[in-house]
């Protein structure tokens, strides 16, 4: 009972509000007309509707805008957003962390003895993993050394950036 | 909504230099913007210094204002959540939509609403009151959409939520209107017939 109550609620604000589909209008029109729970129900929401449009706004006291102006006077408008994000570092740490767990992933998967073990066992016993061994290994250490310098490459193309903005401003 | 130069043109000039170009912009929009923030303090005082200080942001965020949106949609934005920010400060209850103790709570603060003391008033004045003792989700998207012109699309890119769930919120909050309007002005509705 309640579920329908709602349901009439929900298409008759949808129709007031304009908002009832071509097919849906006409219908809900026939159910005012003929139905005299819709019609109550239509009268008594249309009704809230128009006093609410009617209803005043609240007013700010008389010296709003001059305080508001007098505020805005110690402030500069800042640069957008836009300005200073450079989406290029912005993908430069992308790439940079993407190459670090590419690098990882394929790390892991060469470990991996893929002819050991049966069907219903892991290919690696997770318990016998050596993990010193991941991080004292040549490869890895390099692979960390090619990250460090993209790292300060990125590093010093955005020091380079700024300072040549700054070069500029003054 | 007004007539002279369009709010696009007074922030073109705004940020080509002319600051004083922004107070047309803050007359045009500060009784909206009152409007909605004192749905959320209940307090005029605290309206205006809420209100104050989103003209204020308003001003030094106008450079990432990118005109694909209406600006009161963008300005609106800024006043939805400057508004939540100013209720965590001062550790109101912003209640879920569905929680029924809203209403309790609601019912318990408007005792200064009493039907009897608005018997002389205007119908408009009983509106007003009658969202006055919504709780401030409900208070704001009815304003929204009534007062501040905005479409249901643009209300939900304000809360940031989706357009059906803005439709949800308006018929939830448009019933419990009615309800506080059956409940606290009888006769005054008697009198409207």
């Amino acid at each position: 009972m309640e579920e329908n109550k709602n349901n009439i609620d929900d298409r008759l604000w949808e129709y007031i509000d304009g908002q009832s589909s071509v097919e849906e209008k006409p219908a809900i029109e026939r159910l005012i007309e003929t139905n005299k729970q819709w019609k109550e129900k239509y009268h008594e929401l249309l009704e809230l509707h128009q006093l609410v449009q009617s209803s005043a706004l609240e007013e700010p006291s008389l010296r709003f805008t001059k305080n508001v102006m007098e505020e805005i006077a110690k402030y500069q408008i800042a640069p957008a957003t836009k300005a200073y994000i450079n989406n290029k570092i912005i993908w430069g740490i992308g790439i940079f962390f993407i190459t670090l767990v590419i690098g990882f992933l394929i790390y892991g998967f060469g470990q991996v003895d893929w002819s050991a073990g049966g069907n219903e066992k892991l290919p690696i016993d997770i318990s016998k993993v050596d993990y010193g061994k991941f991080f004292n290994n040549t490869y890895v250490n390099v692979f960390m050394m090619i990250n460090v310098v993209l790292g300060l490459m990125l590093l010093d193309r955005y020091l380079a950036a700024k300072k040549k903005k700054l070069q500029k401003e003054a | 909504m007004s007539t002279g130069p369009s709010d696009s043109e007074i922030i073109s000039l705004v940020l080509k230099g002319d600051h004083n170009a922004y107070a047309l912009l803050v007359e045009r929009y500060k009784s909206y913007v009152f409007t909605l923030t004192f749905r959320f303090t209940k307090n005029r005082e605290d309206a205006e210094e809420v209100s104050q200080d989103i003209f204020v942001k308003a001003y030094r965020s106008l450079a990432d204002f990118k005109g694909t949106a209406k600006f009161s949609t963008w300005l609106y934005t800024i006043v939805n959540t400057t508004c939540i920010t100013f209720l965590r400060k001062k550790r109101l209850d912003v209640k879920s939509l569905d929680d029924e103790r809203t209403f309790e709570v609601a019912d318990s603060q408007d005792s200064g609403f009493r039907a009897n003391q608005v018997e002389q008033k205007s119908r408009l004045i009983m509106v007003n009151q009658a969202i006055a003792m919504l709780n401030p989700d409900d208070a704001e998207i009815i304003t929204l959409f009534y007062k501040n012109e905005q479409s249901l699309e643009e209300i939900s890119q304000i809360l940031g939520v989706e357009v059906n769930a803005a439709k949800v919120r308006l018929h939830r909050a448009r019933a419990r209107l009615k309800d506080k309007m059956e409940k606290h002005f009888t006769e005054e509705i008697k009198d409207l017939h």
